[in-house]
């Protein structure tokens, strides 16, 4: 591999991480804290796909429609919260599984009838439309670059929330007891509200992101659902910097695997996941 | 007479099948200081978080300032001015000293903020010293100053301390009783859970014994004291 192939495909593998960072990090805060398994997280990046498709289309800019679709998500996911996550938390596994499996069938039969089951591109921005020349005959798209630097952004801003803030201290709190901290008059539903909401809303911003190098199509939310799972495990669940650290790992492994050992691309990161659990039976950094 | 802070009437509580609280009667004035007293299992603890919606009673109500409460939400009871430091203290172990005391600060129901992060400092100064630690490294009695630090700065009329001492060397057991007493000349209310029934009985007004779910004596500090062979029947060894 030369060198211009290799600075390519490193700029892919953290793009691609940095975008599983994103779902990811919402669905180890979810686990971990509420104790929720959320199968229907990947269904959130899928609304995002298509959220950005049909606003992209309505406004004819998908920088419009993602401004747009933030907040839509953000009130997506306070209202499943209410609506259904809330009655949740004290049931067992089984039974969430069974709410969330179904939940993925509803958005899926939901985006079958409002948008219908054909594959749309969405049109990256003018201005982000180039690409950076490497070599006579490579080169490497911007908006690729643009996704990366966004996603740092997030995962600095969400660094500052989880560390900084009063939010943040109570989300970690609660990962720890949260029976104390509703003792110590903090309103643990609101707080489960806004996490919950937070997690929708950046896993439909990496789906708006995906959009156009991705394109959108029916069930696109379920692979990158087994890939955030399998993020979430690798980085122990919970934990926002092993989700971070885990999503690079798989983005690494996932992008060279293919290019490096094409027969078996398809298992290596299930590989990585059990070599990782083998040595770190919590994952690799357990709580947040 | 002051007025009254928190009340439980005829409360009855069960985990599955077992009926563990029989009709309990219980309040505590403003200002005030109780002992609550018994053997091990004898349902102190789950008086305490009946009366908090940690559990849920099945039967009588529980009302704070005169509201009824019995139904409310932990956080909606907490946040009526009752802090509780918990048996098994119950720190956040993934946060650092400092951001203990931070997550928990509030004003007080009448918007007084007394206790604030510097006078907790002042209060525990060995805790100044670990400020930065992670909950995870400090020692068992610095972990009980803790939440004990971490309750007043939501700034309390009425804290409940769960067995506060319970396997702390006897030294730092007289410096937790010297600040719970320092506490209590502030005028904040005090419900105590101790195996040191003397020291107790010095810091509290009133006592109440709990046998098997149900209040066997209720009076004062100086009746108790005066009755040793009621210590002995319903609290010896
Ligand atoms: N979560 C629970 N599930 C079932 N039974 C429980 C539970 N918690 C306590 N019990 C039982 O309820 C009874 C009262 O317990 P409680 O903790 O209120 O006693 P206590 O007076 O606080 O005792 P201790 O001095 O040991 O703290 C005991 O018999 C105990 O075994
Ligand atoms: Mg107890």
């Amino acid at each position: 591999m030369d060198f211009a192939s290799f600075l390519i495909q490193t700029l892919n593998s953290l793009q691609y991480g940095l975008l599983l960072f994103l779902v990811a990090s919402g669905l180890t805060l979810v686990f971990g804290i509420m104790g929720i398994i959320n199968l229907a997280h990947g269904s959130f990046y899928m609304i995002g796909a298509y959220i950005a498709f049909v606003l992209t289309s309505a406004t004819g800019s998908l920088m419009l429609a993602i401004a747009l679709g933030i907040p839509l998500a953000l009130a997506i996911g306070a209202f499943l919260e209410w609506a259904l996550f809330s009655h949740l938390y004290k049931r067992d596994h089984l039974e969430q599984v069974l709410l969330t499996f179904g939940l993925i069938l509803i958005f899926e039969q939901l985006r079958s009838i409002l948008i219908g089951d054909d594959v749309h591109g969405v049109a990256i921005p003018a201005f982000l439309d180039m690409s950076i020349q490497l070599t006579e005959v490579m080169s490497y798209p911007v908006y690729r670059l643009a996704i990366s630097a966004v996603c740092i952004v997030l995962a600095i801003a969400l660094y500052y929330v989880i560390q900084r803030t009063r939010l943040g201290m109570m989300i970690r709190a609660g990962n720890d007891d949260r029976t104390m901290v509703e003792a110590l008059g903090i309103n643990i539903n609101m707080m489960y509200r806004v996490v919950f909401a937070l997690g929708v809303a950046l896993a439909a911003l990496a789906g708006m992101l995906a959009a156009p190098i991705s394109s959108v199509y029916p069930n696109m939310g379920s692979s990158v659902l087994i890939i955030s799972f399998v993020v979430v495990v690798i980085g122990g669940i919970g934990s926002v910097w092993g989700a971070l650290v885990a999503a690079l790992i798989v983005g690494f492994a996932d992008t060279f695997g293919k290019v490096l050992l094409p027969e078996i691309s398809g298992m290596i990161v299930y590989l990585v996941m059990a070599v990782v659990l083998l040595w770190r039976p919590e994952g690799i950094l357990k709580k947040a | 007479m002051s007025n009254m802070l928190l009340e439980a009437k005829e409360l009855h509580t069960y985990y599955g099948a077992s009926h563990i609280l029989h009709g309990i009667d219980f309040n505590i004035r403003e200002g005030e200081g109780i002992a609550l007293m018994g053997r091990n299992g004898m349902g102190k603890s789950t008086l305490i978080k009946s009366m908090l919606g940690i559990v849920r009673p099945k039967h009588g109500r529980v009302l704070v300032r005169g509201d009824d409460y019995t139904r409310s939400r932990t956080y909606q009871t907490a946040q009526q001015g009752i802090a509780y430091v918990p048996e098994g203290r119950g720190i956040f172990k993934s946060l650092s000293v400092r951001e203990n005391l931070l997550m928990s600060a509030r004003a007080g129901i009448d918007g007084r903020r007394e206790w604030t992060f510097d006078r907790v400092m002042d209060t525990f100064p060995r805790l100044g010293e670990r400020i930065n630690n992670g909950g995870w490294q400090l020692s068992g009695g610095e972990q009980q100053m803790l939440t004990i630090g971490r309750a007043l700065m939501t700034n309390p009329d009425l804290l409940i301390l769960d067995e506060a001492t319970e396997g702390l060397a006897p030294l730092i057991a007289m410096e937790i009783w010297r600040i719970v007493k320092e506490i209590r000349k502030t005028g904040i209310a005090t419900v105590i859970v101790d195996k040191n029934h003397g020291a107790v009985t010095s810091i509290c007004d009133r006592a109440m014994i709990l046998v098997k779910g149900q209040v066997v004596f209720a009076g004062t500090s100086d009746e108790i004291r005066a009755q040793p062979e009621l210590i002995q029947k319903h609290l010896g060894v």
